[in-house]
């Protein structure tokens, strides 16, 4: 239930961004999440209105999209979707893979006002 | 606030060494004061390096980030890595449920290599001195964190540990997180080595419950083996179900309490400074 320290790092990163471009409000914030990055989405929306409070996101709509995962197999470079971390390869029966994608835990963007 | 265990970061963080009279006192979070609302809290004077860049409309505007969230904690975490590589220090990040033996372990590892090995330890707990304080009673220099209410270790603590603990070179710094199966498998400390810790007092399909954990450590550690005759733990199922999450996990079965097993778990610790 690490959700709060999640929040208050996009908390951090999107204010910074902002300031950066002189933004006097962040509008909108689309968060990429990808199914395997470990994160509990209820607990991020529990979280979320108390990590912005009093800050330049504490207006702001979020989009929370949810990436699905997907690996390569190692032993036989199958490419799959997986809705759990011990999917085996359908292909062949491995354990061994690569995430592709699901894996993401990122800003895509930010819509803001500015002075 | 965490929704289950109130986990709050906002919470005061402490760094101790046992003997310490005056804690050492640092807010995880940096207040800014340089616009107007002054309560934002965060370290704005690190300068990350996401390319971003804006397209206008009127005076509404996009800025395309890509950016990871945990990007503080991974920057953080790479210094932390830069400056044990170069002072040849071998770092291990202990993870498991409370109760599963890491502190027992680590006293136990500490006690039976101190003489071969020069060891530090952080350790890591929402609240007391007690792990530091038996670690310190094997006389092996810690420091303790305490977190608050937070339930990870994050690498800005291991860093402002470190700078605290002054470890030297050529030694083997031992990272004790705090007990939780869930937070700290997304925080990395800089660690050459991620060792989860389950003992035989735990259901054996915690591997398929927590993946995130057991995907991110190295090392498995399967503790209280000498209780196997009076519980229902099926050794093999933990590795079988350990293995599908995490094919290269290495298994180590050991008992802190009577010391069987420990010897293998040393060999691979000694072959890792070897390297």
């Amino acid at each position: 239930m690490h959700e709060l320290s999640i929040a208050m790092s996009i908390v951090k990163a999107a204010e910074e961004s902002a300031r950066k471009n002189n933004a006097s409000k962040i509008k909108k914030i689309h968060l990429l999440i990808g199914s395997m990055a470990g994160i509990e989405l209820d607990a991020l929306e529990f979280v979320w209105p108390m990590a912005t409070k009093n800050t330049m996101l504490e207006c702001a709509n979020k989009i929370f999209e949810i990436v699905p995962a997907t690996a390569k197999c190692l032993e036989c470079n199958h490419e799959f979707e997986l809705n759990n971390r011990f999917d085996p390869c359908p292909n062949c029966g491995s354990y061994f893979k690569e995430y592709k994608t699901g894996k993401e835990l990122k800003i895509k963007y930010l819509e803001i006002e500015k002075n | 606030m965490c929704s289950t265990c109130g986990c709050s970061n906002t919470d005061k963080i402490t760094y101790t060494k046992p003997g310490d009279k005056v804690m050492v006192e640092t807010l995880n979070h940096h207040h800014e004061h340089e616009h107007e609302h002054g309560h934002h809290h965060g370290h704005h004077n690190h300068h990350h390096h996401n390319h971003a860049h804006s397209h206008d409309h009127h005076h509404h505007s996009i800025i395309e980030l890509e950016q990871d969230i945990l990007m503080h904690n991974n920057l953080i975490a790479e210094r932390v890595k830069g400056y044990l590589a170069a002072k040849n220090i071998f770092a291990m990040n202990l993870v498991s449920s409370p109760g599963s033996g890491k502190t027992s372990i680590l006293e136990r590892t500490l006690k039976d290599l101190k003489d071969e090995i020069k060891f530090y330890v952080i350790e890591g707990d929402q609240q007391t001195m007690q792990d530091a304080n038996r670690i310190d009673a094997v006389g092996i220099p810690v420091i303790q964190i305490n977190t608050g209410k937070a339930c990870h270790l994050d690498s800005e603590m291991i860093f402002k540990a470190l700078e605290n603990l002054q470890p030297e070179e050529n030694s083997v710094l031992m990272i004790e997180n705090v007990g939780n199966l869930v937070c700290p498998a997304g925080f990395y400390l800089g660690e050459d080595k991620r060792v989860v810790i389950i003992s035989t007092t735990e259901g054996d399909d915690k591997p398929l419950k927590y993946p995130d954990m057991f995907e991110s450590a190295d090392i498995c550690l399967i503790n209280k083996i000498d209780l196997l005759p009076y519980v229902p733990f099926d050794i093999e199922k933990v590795k079988e179900y350990a293995g599908r999450i995490n094919p290269n996990m290495q298994f180590f079965e050991v008992s802190a309490l009577t010391g069987e097993g420990m010897n293998h778990w040393y060999d691979w610790l000694k072959k890792q400074l070897k390297k």
